[in-house]
C-alpha cells in the first residue's frame, strides 16, 4: 500500500491541468469543449490549493478554492450564455468555423 | 499731414482689398482714387513748403527693431529728395487710379486691382520717405511684391503668370546684392540710419579688408552691392530681362510701376546714398558704364520691336540707363530731374498706348494699326506730346533733362564722361527714331487691321482722357518750370541741401555751343527722317533690313539675352533640379527614408497578420505559453 502524499496530489493536479490545456488547443470540435477544459484547469488549481492547505495546516487555501469554485460557476454560466447567443446568430459553434478575428 | 500722405493709400488698399465685395466695384474705385488723390494734394503742398519754406522734417512713427546695437525706426523723412519723389509717386499713382476706372471697366476684379494699386502706392511712399536702409528695404520688397501681383493680375493667362514669376526672381538677384549691401553697411558703420552712416563715411573711406590676397575697400564694395540692388529694380543691363515681359500686366500698371515709379527706385537709391557713392569712384564708373550700356542696348532693341508696349518698355529701360549714367558722372540732381520729367512723359506714353490698345480691342501689334489719327484725335495728340517730350524736342520736358544729362557727362571732363556723352547723343538719335516709328506706325500710313473695321475705332472715354491731359501738361511744362530749381546753378545750395551730397561741386561751365545744339538738331532732323523712312518710302527700311539680316535678327531677339539666360541658368538649374529630384530625393532619401520605412512596416505586418488566424484555441494556447514564460522568468529570477 502506497502512502498517499503531497506529491501524489500535485501530480494529479498537474495531470488534470495538462489535460485541460491540451484539451483547449487540440480540440477541433466545439467551444463547449474549450469551456470544459477551462473548468478542468480551474479544478486542477483547486486540487493544488486544497492539498497545500492541508499539508501546510493553513485554512486560507481551502477558502480560496471556494472562491475559485464560485468564480468558475459564474464564468461557466456566462460562457454558456455567450455560446447560446453565438449559436443563435451564426448557427454554429464549431471552433474551426469561428475565425472572425482573422487578420 | 505726412502721416496722411503715407497711410491714406494703405487705408484705401485695406478697404477695397478686404471689403471690396461688400462696398462694390464703383465705390472701391472711387474710394481708392479719392484717397490717393488726397495724398497727392497733400504731397504737393509739402513740395511747395520744401521749395519756399525750406521745410524739412523727420517724423519717427515708432520703433521697429531694437536689438543690441541695431536700432531701426519707422519714420517719415521729408527732405528735398523725398518730397520730389512724393509728388511723382502720388501724382502718377492718382492719375493711374482714375485712368484704371476706365481701362478696367470690363474686368471682373476691379476692387482687387484698385487695392493692389493703392498698396503699391503705400509701399512706394514708405520706400521714399525712409530714413534708414531697412525701412527702405521694406518698401523695396513691398513694391516688388505688388509688382508681382499686378503683372500676374490676369492670372488665367499663362504668360502673365510666368512673367510675374520672372520679374520676381530676377529682382531677387538684385535684392540679394542689396541685402548684402545693407549687412555690410551695418557691419562697417554699426547703424542703418542714413544720417549716421553718412556722417561716418569719410572716416571709413580708407578701410579695407583682404580676401584671397585681394584688397577690397569697404566703401567700394558697399556701393557696388547697393548698385546691384538698384540694377535689379531698375532693369539695368544684365538684369533687365524682366521689364519687357512685365508688360503682360494691365497697361495702367505698366505706366505706374514699370515706367514712372518702381523702376526708378534704383535711381532713387543711388541718389539717396550719394554721400557714400561720392567716396567710391570705382562704383560711380561702374554705374556710368552700366547706365550707358543699358541706354544704348535698350534703344537698339526698341528700334525693331512690334509690340506697342514692348517698345515703350525698352524705351523706359533706355531712359533709366540715362538716369544712371547721370548719377555715375556725379550729376545726381540731373538724374532725379530726368526721373521727374520721365515719369510724366513715359506714364503719358504708356497710358496713351493703353488707350490705343483699348480702342483696338486689346490689339498690341503696331503692324496691325495705322491711319487712325483722325479717329483718335485726343489719344493722338497726347501720344504726340509724349513722343516729342521723350525724344527731347526743344522746350518740352525731355529736352531739359536729357540734354542736361549729356552736357553734364561732357563736363565731367574724364574720358568716360566724353564717351558717355557720345553714347548719350547716339541713344538720343535712336530714341527719336523708334519713338517716331511707334507713333507713325500706330496712327499714320494705311489702316492695317483686318479684324476691326476702321469705322468702329473710337476714342476712349473721358475718365481715361483726363489723366492723359494732366500728364501731357506735365510732359510739356515740367521741364521748363522746374529745371532752374532742380539743376540750376544754385540748386544744390538752395534746394537739395543735405539730401544730395556733391564732394566736388558740379561744374558751372557750359559746354561749347555746337555741343549744346547738337542733340536738339539731331532730334529735330530725325522727325522728317523717320517720316520718310516709315511712311513715305518703306522700301528703304525694307532694304536696310534685308541688307543687315543678321543684325536685324540680333535686335529682334533682344540681343539673345533670353536665350542665353535660358541656356545658362534656366536649363542648367532645371537639369540640376531634375538630378536632385530623381536621383537624390526619389532614389536615396525617399527610398531609404519614408518609403523604405513604410515598406518595411508593410512587410512585417504582412507576416504578423498570419498569426491572426482567428482560431480561439490558438490564441488561448499562445496566451498560456506567454503566461508560463513570464511565470518561469519570475520564478527563476
Amino acid at each position: 500500500m502506497i502512502e498517499v502524499g503531497l506529491s501524489h496530489y500535485l501530480t494529479l493536479g498537474a495531470i488534470i491541468f495538462t489535460i485541460g490545456i491540451v484539451g483547449i488547443f487540440l480540440n477541433r470540435k466545439n467551444i463547449i469543449v474549450i469551456l470544459m477544459s477551462i473548468e478542468l484547469i480551474l479544478l486542477a488549481v483547486n486540487i493544488n490549493f486544497v492539498s497545500f492547505s492541508i499539508f501546510l495546516n493553513n485554512i486560507n487555501g481551502q477558502i480560496f478554492s471556494l472562491f475559485i469554485l464560485t468564480v468558475a460557476a459564474a464564468e461557466a454560466a456566462i460562457g454558456l450564455a455567450i455560446i447560446v447567443v453565438y449559436y443563435r446568430n451564426t448557427g454554429t459553434i464549431n471552433v474551426e468555423e469561428i475565425d472572425n478575428l482573422k487578420g | 499731414m505726412e502721416y496722411l500722405i503715407v497711410f491714406l493709400p494703405l487705408l484705401g488698399a485695406i478697404i477695397s482689398g478686404f471689403f471690396g465685395r461688400i462696398i462694390g466695384d464703383r465705390t472701391s474705385e472711387i474710394l481708392t482714387s479719392f484717397l490717393v488723390s488726397a495724398s497727392t494734394l497733400l504731397s504737393i503742398s509739402i513740395f511747395y513748403n520744401v521749395i519756399f519754406n525750406d521745410y524739412q522734417n523727420n517724423l519717427i512713427i515708432g520703433d521697429w527693431i531694437n536689438s543690441g546695437s541695431l536700432k531701426v525706426n519707422w519714420s517719415i523723412n521729408i527732405d528735398a529728395l523725398s518730397s520730389v519723389m512724393l509728388v511723382v509717386v502720388c501724382l502718377i499713382s492718382s492719375l493711374v487710379h482714375i485712368y484704371s476706372i476706365g481701362y478696367m471697366s470690363h474686368d471682373p476684379h476691379k476692387p482687387r486691382f484698385m487695392s493692389y494699386l493703392s498698396l503699391f502706392t503705400f509701399s512706394m511712399l514708405v520706400l521714399v520717405t525712409s530714413d534708414n536702409f531697412l525701412q527702405l528695404f521694406f518698401g523695396w520688397e513691398g513694391v516688388g511684391l505688388c509688382s508681382y501681383f499686378l503683372i500676374g493680375f490676369w492670372f488665367k493667362k499663362n504668360s502673365a503668370n510666368s512673367a510675374a514669376i520672372k520679374a520676381f526672381i530676377v529682382n531677387r538677384i538684385g535684392d540679394f546684392g542689396f541685402a548684402l549691401g545693407i549687412f555690410l553697411v551695418f557691419y562697417v558703420f554699426g547703424t542703418l540710419n542714413f544720417n549716421e552712416v553718412f556722417l561716418k563715411v569719410n572716416q571709413m573711406q580708407d578701410q579695407s579688408f583682404s580676401i584671397f590676397e585681394f584688397n577690397i575697400n569697404f566703401i567700394d564694395l558697399i556701393c557696388i552691392l547697393l548698385f546691384v540692388g538698384a540694377m535689379g529694380k531698375s532693369a539695368q543691363f544684365l538684369l533687365h530681362t524682366w521689364l519687357p515681359d512685365a508688360m503682360e500686366g494691365p497697361t495702367p500698371v505698366s505706366a505706374l510701376i514699370h515706367a514712372a515709379t518702381m523702376v526708378t527706385a534704383g535711381v532713387f537709391l543711388v541718389v539717396r546714398c550719394s554721400p557714400i557713392f561720392e567716396y567710391s569712384q570705382l562704383a560711380l564708373n561702374l554705374i556710368c558704364i552700366v547706365g550707358m550700356t543699358t541706354a544704348f542696348f535698350a534703344a537698339t532693341v526698341a528700334l525693331v520691336q512690334n509690340d506697342i508696349k514692348k517698345i515703350v518698355a525698352y524705351s523706359t529701360c533706355s531712359q533709366l540707363g540715362y538716369m544712371f549714367f547721370a548719377a555715375g558722372v556725379g550729376a545726381y540732381n540731373v538724374a532725379i530731374f530726368h526721373l521727374f520729367t520721365h515719369a510724366f512723359f513715359k506714364a503719358l506714353l504708356f497710358l496713351g498706348s493703353g488707350s490705343v490698345i483699348h480702342s483696338f480691342n486689346d490689339e498690341q501689334d503696331i503692324r496691325n494699326m495705322g491711319g487712325v489719327w483722325k479717329k483718335l484725335p485726343f489719344t493722338w495728340t497726347f501720344m504726340l506730346i509724349g513722343t516729342l517730350a521723350l525724344t527731347g524736342f526743344p522746350f518740352l520736358s525731355g529736352y531739359y533733362s536729357k540734354d542736361a544729362i549729356i552736357e553734364f557727362a561732357y563736363l565731367s571732363g574724364t574720358g568716360l564722361g566724353y564717351f558717355a556723352a557720345f553714347i548719350g547723343i547716339a541713344t538720343a538719335f535712336l530714341t527719336s527714331i523708334y519713338s517716331w516709328r511707334l507713333l507713325l506706325k500706330t496712327f499714320h500710313g494705311n489702316y492695317n487691321n483686318q479684324s476691326i473695321k476702321i469705322e468702329k475705332i473710337h476714342d476712349s472715354s473721358y475718365v481715361m482722357l483726363i489723366p492723359l491731359l494732366v500728364l501731357s501738361l506735365g510732359a510739356i511744362f515740367s521741364g521748363y518750370l522746374f529745371h532752374e530749381l532742380f539743376i540750376g546753378e544754385q540748386s544744390s545750395k538752395e534746394f537739395w541741401k543735405n539730401s544730395i551730397k556733391f564732394l566736388i561741386p558740379l561744374s558751372l561751365d557750359h559746354p561749347p555751343y555746337w555741343f549744346i545744339l547738337l542733340t536738339p538738331i539731331i532730334v529735330v532732323l530725325s522727325v522728317p527722317l523717320s517720316y520718310y523712312l516709315f511712311i513715305k518710302d518703306k522700301k528703304i527700311t525694307n532694304w536696310i533690313v534685308e541688307e543687315n539680316k543678321p543684325i536685324y535678327k540680333f535686335l529682334v531677339k533682344k540681343w539673345y539675352f533670353d536665350e542665353i539666360y535660358n541656356f545658362l541658368f534656366v536649363t542648367a538649374s532645371k537639369k540640376l533640379g531634375n538630378f536632385f529630384w530623381k536621383s537624390i530625393d526619389v532614389n536615396i532619401i525617399d527610398r531609404f527614408g519614408p518609403d523604405g520605412i513604410s515598406n518595411l512596416i508593410k512587410k512585417i505586418s504582412d507576416k504578423a497578420v498570419k498569426f491572426q488566424n482567428g482560431y480561439l484555441y490558438q490564441y488561448a494556447f499562445i496566451m498560456l505559453l506567454g503566461f508560463s514564460a513570464i511565470l518561469t522568468y519570475l520564478i527563476i529570477s
